[in-house]
């Protein structure tokens, strides 16, 4: 990420493409696309990443997180045809500055993980609601009559899942 | 000022998910574009998506797909690094993803009166929005009728504050409610109270809860 953000280094674009293109196609397929749409959009993100990438902050999280804001945006705007201009209008507030020392990026390195370790750990049920939040792009009301579920329960599950999070990370604060 | 009232950790996760409706995501966004802890909060929560992203089966692209992206890269015109905003961006009177609806300040909007000491003016979203966007100015004093609500419903206080009987609600402040609550807000700050109010589009009211003030405000 860096050789493109620093050199526009086209082999390593090509690196991210292999590695992320079919992710992203995957992800937009889940919410709701085509093969051909979600192709389409997957390519869309790969070009926002190459127009965005002086804007990525490894202090702030992994390449995977801030891919998967991209990807978000061009899902909010082209799957649900709204606006992400939200996102975007808060998104570069309090930016770090460019040269991220490398405590930071080995510190929100460390917090990935832990992230990753307690979505695994989370019971089903609550990984579940999860699940169908990032990657199926369901709202709450949605996942409700999905799982056959009172709104109050999606919640809830989203809020036990949130504070599971909350506590891994508190190791590392 | 000191901001008090967040979103539900809830509504901030399906925010960072993305599948809040327009309306709804607009004020979160604007609450974050003034709290840091919810800044803070939004980019830990963003690491689920990416770690999801990592774990889901990948579909392969189509052989051309690659080339074809490659080939385009040179007419991509590449942002620049913005210069870092500072502190004086946080103002709860304007944050940006509201700002940007008005046309001209606060001072320039053609309130419409609706009821003694309320008047509203709404703000636009995407037309595949099921959410809207409105704006009320609320008089000093002005009791809004107990009421309950027919959905999701969130406010954004910009200016002036009020009470209820979950606290009292000053700039920045937002109030995340669900359709089980009822409420009666009153305004108690010495200028009229400016908040920002989402609702469910008025065809997705379920219940005459709902109802109770929609006749009065009209959202």
């Amino acid at each position: 990420m860096e050789r493109v953000a620093r050199h526009r280094d086209r082999e390593a674009f090509q690196c991210l493409f292999l590695q992320f293109g079919p992710r992203i196609k995957a992800l937009m397929m889940r919410s709701g696309s085509d093969a051909d749409m979600a192709e389409d959009l997957a390519k869309d993100v790969m070009l926002t990443l190459w127009r965005k990438a002086d804007l990525y902050a490894p202090d702030r999280g992994t390449v995977s997180a801030w891919i998967f804001t991209i990807a978000r945006n061009v899902r909010i705007d082209r799957l649900r045809r709204q606006s992400s201009r939200p996102y975007d209008d808060i998104a570069d507030l309090d930016l770090e500055s460019p040269d991220a020392g490398g405590e930071e990026v080995t510190e929100s390195n460390q917090r990935d993980r832990l992230v990753g370790e307690a979505l695994a750990e989370l019971p089903p049920d609550q990984r579940r609601v999860v699940e169908m939040s990032f990657v199926q792009d369901m709202p709450q009301a949605e996942i409700a009559s999905a799982l056959d579920l009172p709104l109050g329960t999606v919640k809830s599950r989203m809020r036990l899942a949130y504070a599971k999070l909350r506590e891994r990370l508190e190791i590392v604060k | 000022m000191k901001i008090v009232h967040h979103p539900d950790s809830a509504t901030l996760v399906s925010y960072a998910a993305g599948n809040l409706d327009e309306g709804f995501a607009t004020l979160v966004a604007a609450h974050i574009a003034s709290c840091e802890k919810c800044q803070a909060e939004l980019r830990e929560i963003e690491r689920v998506g990416g770690a999801l992203l990592d774990t889901v089966d990948a579909a392969p692209m189509s052989p051309a797909a690659l080339e074809r992206t490659l080939s385009r890269l040179d007419s991509v015109i590449v942002d620049e690094r913005p210069a870092p905003k500072v502190n004086g961006s946080r103002r709860p009177d304007f944050p940006v993803p509201l700002a940007r609806l008005l046309e001209g300040g606060l001072d320039d909007i053609a309130w419409k009166t609706v009821a003694p000491g309320v008047s509203k003016h709404p703000l636009p979203v995407s037309r595949a929005a099921r959410s809207r966007l409105t704006m009320l100015k609320i008089a000093p004093g002005t009791k809004v009728p107990d009421h309950g609500h027919g959905g999701m419903e969130l406010t954004l206080v910009i200016k002036g504050s009020y009470c209820d009987e979950f606290g009292r609600f000053g700039p920045g402040d937002l109030a995340d409610l669900d359709e089980h609550v009822e409420h009666q807000p009153v305004v108690d700050s010495p200028e009229s109270c400016i908040c920002v109010v989402a609702t469910e589009a008025p065809t997705r009211f379920k219940n005459v809860f709902g109802r109770i003030l929609q006749p009065i405000v009209g959202i």
